[in-house]
């Protein structure tokens, strides 16, 4: 039972079970809840009792969507580290500049990027 | 049990599973639940009020001082909490976007209960080759953060499919910070990682069981801290309750939401709570391990000493993580994107460069 795949299959077991009981409390809910009338008032965005005003999903700032794009960037970049700290220790004894340098030259890299990214205020939410 | 060890190999190892899966299962839910209720009991206690204090059953009002005694400690507030989610009618506006706003709360639910699997919450129970972990995964912690990411997307949806603003504004921030915090977090691993050279969250225990002076919370001080602070952002806790800040937001992204849908939510956030927490434990403080340390257990009693003492260490966190909610205040959003950019993200690269320098100069 030690193959590659059958690890998983618990973890697939487990995932049934969660979207059991996510799945099957929903339902329930509808079986058991109360029934209630649909009342004209009741049926309106929560706007802390105002007439809602304007579509409900508004303009949002740009910064979100700089913050995704950034996001994308530094979690390959985390993604790629993983590897190498768990092969860094076997590796050091014969690699040394390779495994070293080539981390360091990586990450010197991208932090150029991410200094960029400082300088043209892509953190700065106070604008 | 003897017809146990007859049985096919792989169907011992899907009932092994399927028993284990049934207990952690049990007992997240029992944690969330009573989770809830240290939380109002601690916040009440914290504010100089008395809490829940008088749900119970009709019958307990007959036992003799147990019976007051536990209604005063609020043991049956849960279970009255959980039949009056069901209870309520659940209410699907007309405005919102039908199959998202559905299967919102159960996205938001999954995940968080799905990073349970990987975590070791036991050595053995005797028997060696039925460790006392779901999956025994080798790639343990990027399952995690796989898992972890998928929880934004409950929220996300939510905020999306509620087709009103403060659900909407809720979604963004939250969909902001989860992910910028996820950076944080991940790198600070890294270092964890660097030191002990496993990704398997059981060989990341064994490498601390020599007890509490080699536990990576005293190696990796500063991975500890900016792992513990992403954990109460990724969660969606104060002081980065941003999501959902009552205050500003109303309930951020499930103002709409109703009955067990809303529980769902509320479960989520808790069984996230947990997961992080149990995460904590297994890479900063020795799991499973005891105090003094200690090898994998050979007896079914000293198996089960190793559970409670994760559950211990489990619990430590969990009062942590309300006793913070009710000291701090909030973060304001521009404070909270600048602590998880410009501080954290940097500071987990040195701590990075730091490590694998240390290690560098003192191999062999």
């Amino acid at each position: 039972m030690q193959s590659q795949l059958s690890q998983y299959l618990p973890v697939l077991m487990f995932l049934m079970v969660t979207i059991g009981f996510a799945v099957g409390t929903l339902a329930f809910s509808v079986i058991a809840g109360k029934v209630g009338r649909r009342t004209r008032t009741k049926d309106i965005p929560y706007e802390c009792g105002m007439v809602p005003e304007g579509p409900g999903n508004a303009r949002l700032s740009v910064k979100f969507f700089l913050v995704a794009l950034l996001f994308v960037l530094f979690d390959i970049e985390v993604v790629f580290m993983y590897p190498w700290a768990v092969t860094y220790k076997e590796l050091l004894a014969k690699h040394f500049a390779s495994v070293v340098g080539g981390m360091l030259s990586f990450m010197g890299i991208l932090f150029v990027g991410y200094l960029y990214a400082l300088k043209k205020k892509a953190f700065d939410w106070k604008s | 049990m003897d017809f146990i060890r007859y049985l096919d190999p792989t169907v011992q190892f899907m009932l092994f599973s399927a028993v284990k899966i049934v207990l952690v299962f049990a007992v997240a839910m029992t944690g969330v639940a009573y989770a809830v209720l240290v939380e109002r009991k601690v916040s009440a206690w914290i504010q100089d009020r008395v809490g829940p204090n008088r749900a119970a059953p009709f019958f307990v009002h007959y036992l003799p001082v147990v019976g007051p005694f536990l209604t005063k400690l609020g043991i049956f507030q849960p279970m009255a909490d959980g039949l009056k989610f069901i209870l309520k009618e659940d209410f699907t506006p007309s405005y919102v976007r039908k199959i998202y706003f559905w299967i919102a709360p159960a996205i938001s639910c999954v995940p968080a209960l799905m990073t349970l699997a990987v975590i070791p919450f036991g050595s053995t129970l005797g028997n060696a080759n039925n460790p006392m972990v779901i999956a025994d995964l080798n790639v343990g912690i990027l399952y995690t953060f796989g898992i972890v990411s998928l929880g934004v997307y409950g929220i996300v949806l939510a905020g999306y499919a509620s087709n009103s603003k403060y659900p909407f504004l809720g979604g963004i921030r939250s969909s902001a910070q989860m992910i910028s915090y996820e950076i944080a977090m991940g790198m600070s691993v890294v270092s964890v990682f660097l030191v002990v050279g496993d990704l398997n969250l059981s060989k990341v225990v064994a490498y601390q069981s020599g007890g509490i002076h080699e536990w990576l919370i005293f190696k990796q001080p500063l991975a500890f801290f900016i792992f513990l602070v992403s954990a109460f952002a990724e969660t969606n806790r104060l002081p980065f309750d941003l999501p959902e800040s009552e205050t500003e937001l109303v309930g951020g992204y499930h103002t709409e939401y109703s009955s067990m849908k809303f529980a769902l939510f509320f479960l989520g956030e808790y069984a996230a709570m947990i997961g992080a927490s149990a995460m904590m434990v297994t890479l900063f403080l020795g799991g499973w391990t005891p105090i003094w340390g200690g090898a994998p257990a050979s007896s079914l009693l000293v198996g089960l000493s190793h559970i409670v003492w994760f559950l211990a260490k489990l619990g430590f966190f969990m009062v942590l993580f309300i006793w913070v909610r009710w000291m701090l205040p909030r973060f304001r959003y521009d404070q909270l994107m600048n602590l998880g950019w410009r501080r954290f993200i940097p500071l987990a690269l040195v701590n990075i460069i730091i490590t694998a320098g240390l290690i560098a100069l003192t191999h062999k």
